[in-house]
């Protein structure tokens, strides 16, 4: 077997669903025994919490086309159901998951279907619309929500008898979950039916005419998307164990979808790559103090401008000299 | 107060709200129709008029007839820059790319906004005093007429300018055919241009007239650009007579939600409106089920 053969087939493995989101995890496990602060192992249990949805996010923007605006609405629906269910009613966190993502999916649902079936991006503005009416729903509801000020003790996971109370084992938890959201992720778009989105989102007359039901393969990937959100907030609730609503307001709708436009809504690793980029970064722009919205908005704009693809796949310079060389 | 009055006064001050989601949602009109894309800035140049007019009254000291004016031709002024520095570079970009940059330039109005004036809330003197209007029973504040006023005004000067002049023509040829627009020379570029000045102008002169009875802060404008938008949809996108009639109706089922059933909830009515036409008539009032077809963006 020549050189290149050997290239190519290490290649082949590693393009394989199974093998991207078996080393994402390796990776994780190896950042985490090298950051012994728990401070910012804290940081990356939200890292993988955002990837969790930006995965989502950008399965819809880049695969299906469309746009959510309201994406903070349904992750806010999976950890107040898993937190007032909980909480209030007594449930058993392994009924609350399952309950809380398909509470999720039935409201995407419920979005997504009228919507998607009309051309263009309606999508965007039903959705904006939704997450504000939830944002309101959480503050007035405060017989089950607790209103503003939200309501707390929401209890720990226990896997078996280990129970994830501190910062290191709910993090390897978080992203053994992100590698299974990644795995599902990558097998939907290397499938006839990630082949069919694709086909969509660049001519969706063609692709219609070619027996893609558009309408309803958008739908479903909403509703994933959306499933994929409610999961990370349940994720969120069980972390934090304290909910009040600021935390899934239109800002971090719009700082989701910064977070995929920035690293590319062309790619799955695109949006993993904006999400890395742009949660790490407040914490280096910490003496901007409130500012950080302008500078959100100035890389927003400056990217979109300049290279609407995405920072993945960017040639670094170097490595080109490299080859010539 | 008796019940009656009641209503009565919720009508008005429904009008009066009605009067401002209006005007939003004939600045969205404006620009969906020369380009076929919803600005999500849109609230924010409502903001930026307000803030604007606060800026050059209150700490410029301008007196208030000359800071109006000024502060709704600054954001006509801005709605140009936007179109010239950020759609017009741009070769051939999908939707959801031009989508992106208006949410882009909503951010950055609203982070330049706070960089400039802080997180407070400014007021704008009314434009002839506070002295309420005693209408059988029901107060008026003269602010509510000036808003509404402002509305006619605004909606009969459209009204000339697409039917009267040639850029106004041209600009309404543009949202029949944009490509046959052009093929008649018409310069679509340039109404392009011209769309995003118009509705820039148009969000100014609403922020203006309404922060003398609603204050005005950096982070305004999304909530007044969602509900500008429910409107513009009631009423059939692109439909500018059709964003008044919606605006008006949307401003009285919120002050009737807001007084007889829960003001939490006031904010939930126009966006559960939104949501219901989303799904049953997404044409619009006026609009066409064929129509509907057309209008995607």
């Amino acid at each position: 077997m020549g050189y290149t053969d050997k290239l190519g087939n290490v290649r082949d493995t590693l393009r394989k669903p199974a093998v991207q989101s078996g080393l994402t995890f390796a990776v994780a496990l190896i950042v985490v025994a090298l950051v012994r602060n728990p401070y910012y192992v804290g940081i990356l249990v939200f890292l993988g919490i955002n990837v969790i949805i930006t995965i989502g996010l950008s399965l819809l923007m880049g695969y299906a086309g469309q746009i959510s605006l309201g994406q903070a609405a349904f992750y806010g629906i999976g950890a107040y159901t898993t937190g007032i269910l909980t909480t209030r009613f007594g449930f058993p966190i392994y009924l609350s998951l399952p309950l809380a993502i398909l509470f999720t999916v039935t409201i995407a649902f419920l979005v997504g279907v009228p919507t998607l079936r009309l051309k263009g991006h309606y999508l965007a503005m039903a959705t904006l619309g939704l997450g504000e009416i939830v944002h309101i729903v959480f503050n007035e509801l405060s017989s089950l929500t607790g209103g503003p000020s939200g309501f707390g003790s929401i209890p720990l996971i226990r896997i078996f008898s280990v129970k994830l109370d501190n910062d290191t084992r709910y993090y390897i938890f978080v992203w053994a979950i992100v590698a299974l959201v990644l795995f599902i992720a990558l097998n939907i778009v290397h499938s006839r039916i990630g082949r069919a989105l694709k086909a969509i989102h660049k001519e969706e007359r063609t692709a219609a005419t070619l027996g893609v039901h558009t309408a309803r393969l958008k739908q479903m990937i909403f509703a994933i998307s959306a499933g994929f959100a409610g999961l990370a907030g349940f994720l969120y609730a069980h972390y934090v164990t304290f909910l009040s609503p600021g935390t899934f307001s239109l800002h971090f709708s719009i700082l989701l979808v910064t977070m995929v436009a920035v690293g590319g809504i062309e790619h799955i690793w695109g949006a993993v790559i904006g999400t890395v980029v742009l949660t790490i970064l407040p914490e280096y722009l910490r003496f901007f103090k409130d500012f950080d919205i302008l500078i959100y908005g100035i890389i927003l704009m400056a990217i979109m401008l300049l290279r609407p693809e995405g920072l993945y796949g960017i040639k670094i310079p170097i490595r080109r000299k490299g080859v010539h060389g | 107060m008796n019940l009656g009055v009641q209503l009565l006064q919720y009508t008005l001050s429904g009008i009066t709200i009605g009067s401002i989601y209006a005007m939003v949602a004939i600045g969205f009109n404006i620009i969906y129709n020369a380009t076929g894309i919803i600005n999500l800035a849109q609230g924010d140049f409502v903001m930026l008029g307000g803030m604007l007019a606060v800026y050059l009254h209150n700490t410029l000291g301008l007196p208030l007839v000359l800071a109006g004016p000024a502060a709704a031709l600054i954001t006509a002024i801005i709605g140009l820059l936007f179109e010239r520095f950020a759609f017009h570079p741009l070769k051939n970009p999908s939707v959801i790319t031009l989508i992106i940059i208006t949410i882009a330039a909503s951010i950055l109005f609203k982070g330049g906004a706070m960089f400039i004036w802080g997180k407070d809330a400014y007021i704008l003197p009314s434009f002839s005093g506070d002295k309420p209007i005693q209408f059988f029973g029901a107060t008026i504040l003269p602010q509510t007429l000036w808003i509404l006023g402002t509305l006619i005004f605004v909606f009969a000067a459209l009204m000339v300018f697409f039917r009267f002049t040639i850029v106004g023509k041209a600009m309404k040829a543009c949202a029949y055919n944009r490509q046959a627009a052009r093929i008649v020379g018409i310069n679509v570029n340039r109404m392009v241009l011209f769309s995003f000045g118009l509705s820039a102008f148009i969000g100014g002169i609403a922020g203006v007239v309404v922060t003398p009875i609603a204050l005005v802060s950096y982070d305004r404008g999304a909530l007044l650009g969602l509900k500008g938008f429910g409107t513009a949809i009631f009423g059939g996108l692109g439909n500018m007579g059709g964003a008044v009639v919606a605006g008006l109706i949307i401003g009285l089922l919120e002050a009737y939600a807001a007084g007889l059933i829960s003001s939490g909830y006031k904010d939930a009515v126009a966006l559960i409106i939104l949501l219901i036409v989303l799904f049953f008539k997404p044409g619009g009032i006026f609009g066409r089920k064929e129509e509907q077809l057309l209008k995607a963006f």
